[in-house]
């Protein structure tokens, strides 16, 4: 990574997930590529859902911040954000300390084994409620030993 | 090319406008829930599609245009889609036959020799097998529950199965695509559509109509009165106050 993308790859730690606010677009795993040329900056990031309304909130975040952080450390302030269908993002791409900052939050993060804990007490005895939560990308589970209700990040 | 895309693009724009319809109206909060986030992932697929069908265009026209000032004749989707929501049966089972559909769809045209196409469709491919889940095990419960459940979504049946045929038509164009690679094989698609279908409803006493007509006609343009009603309302906005944003 030369200076100019790891500038901008620090100063992209700052959006977070409008719906999620403790997951950094990094934690997310949606950026694919930064290029800096002399005059404009082009962030390229895959979209979560194609649907997700979160995406386009992060997408001005990104130039909002960029523009606004950027020219302090000599960035250009011409920012183009493009997003890249293929390979589709999978929720393998959300990092480990993205995972444990969402059970933390009390959200359940993807589980490949399929086993799912509740987030307030660590039971394993809960009961799925809905197929899907208060967004797309989770679902609502329900938690016997403490009664709690709590969202799970499905894998995708 | 651009008339298949429009096509699938059409399919979603229409089913995900249909659903939205349910927006706040649900049988119950989860499923209200459910119901809209399904809807915004198809219209998240419909938004990919119509970019497309634009840039095939080649001209000036953006997804936007496509879906808000074009008029009902010019839209290609099947008259399936366009179909009211009815009763929860209703909507289910128009969800259901759609949802398989999308399914082999997308997995076909994964691996479309057309990257642009092949990247939509791998990544609605995710989606919608979730969303397939769910309209099963709607019609299976409504199938096996009470005997209105039942009666009702034999009602839908009745009503909604003439209609399957348009999504497997062969024109010559479409034919030479599947030649090419770029499009999924119609006749294929029918196969795996009707063996999922007749496998889902043999495990319930619902009764495919022994008799009865095809629809046709939605992919030239042709469609029921439903659809000019639904895009008066769709399209009222942008066409009230062009270029309107919020
Ligand atoms: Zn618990």
């Amino acid at each position: 990574m030369n200076g100019n993308v790891q500038q901008v790859y620090e100063l992209l730690k700052q959006v977070t997930d409008p719906e999620i606010p403790v997951l950094s677009l990094e934690d997310l795993g949606v950026i694919r590529d930064i290029d800096v040329n002399d005059s404009e900056i082009i962030v390229t990031i895959s979209p979560t859902y194609s649907g997700c309304p979160a995406m386009e909130v992060m997408e001005q975040d990104i130039v909002d911040v960029l523009k606004k952080e950027g020219h302090r450390v000599g960035l250009p302030s011409n920012i183009r954000v493009e997003t890249q269908l293929s390979p589709a993002w999978t929720t393998d791409w959300i990092t480990e300390k993205g995972k444990k900052a969402l059970f933390e939050y009390g959200i359940m993060p993807p589980s490949k084994s399929g086993e799912i804990l509740c987030p307030q007490c660590e039971s394993k005895q809960v009961e799925l409620i809905s197929q899907f939560g208060s967004t797309a990308c989770k679902a609502l589970y329900r938690c016997t030993d403490c009664l709690e209700p709590f969202d799970y990040f499905k894998c995708h | 090319m651009q008339d298949y895309v429009q096509n699938l693009a059409d399919n979603t724009l229409i089913l995900g406008q249909r659903l939205a319809e349910w927006c706040g109206l649900g049988p119950f909060l989860e499923e209200d829930l459910a119901l809209t986030n399904t809807c915004l992932d198809i219209i998240g697929q419909a938004k990919m599609l119509l970019e497309f069908a634009a840039e095939l265009k080649e001209g000036n026209e953006t997804a936007d245009d496509l879906a808000f000032m074009r008029d009902q004749h010019e839209f290609k989707n099947v008259i399936l889609v366009e179909q009211p929501n009815g009763d929860y049966s209703q909507t289910m089972l128009r969800q259901y036959f759609m949802d398989v559909y999308h399914v082999h769809l997308y997995q076909a045209l994964s691996t479309s020799t057309n990257q642009k196409l092949a990247g939509i469709a791998a990544k609605s491919l995710k989606e919608v097998v979730y969303h397939l889940e769910r309209s099963e095990l709607w019609i299976k419960r409504m199938a096996l529950g009470t005997d209105e459940s039942f009666q009702r979504v034999q009602a839908s049946l009745d009503k909604l199965w003439h209609y399957h045929h348009e999504l497997f038509e062969e024109t010559e164009s479409l034919t030479e695509l599947v030649k090419q690679g770029i499009a999924a094989d119609p006749n294929v698609l029918k196969q795996l559509w009707l063996k999922d279908v007749n496998a889902l409803l043999a495990s319930t006493p619902l009764e495919i109509p022994q008799k009865g007509w095809k629809a046709t006609g939605g992919r030239k343009g042709h469609h029921s009165e439903y659809l000019g009603l639904m895009l008066c309302e769709m399209q009222f906005l942008q066409r009230a106050y062009p270029n309107s944003e919020w």
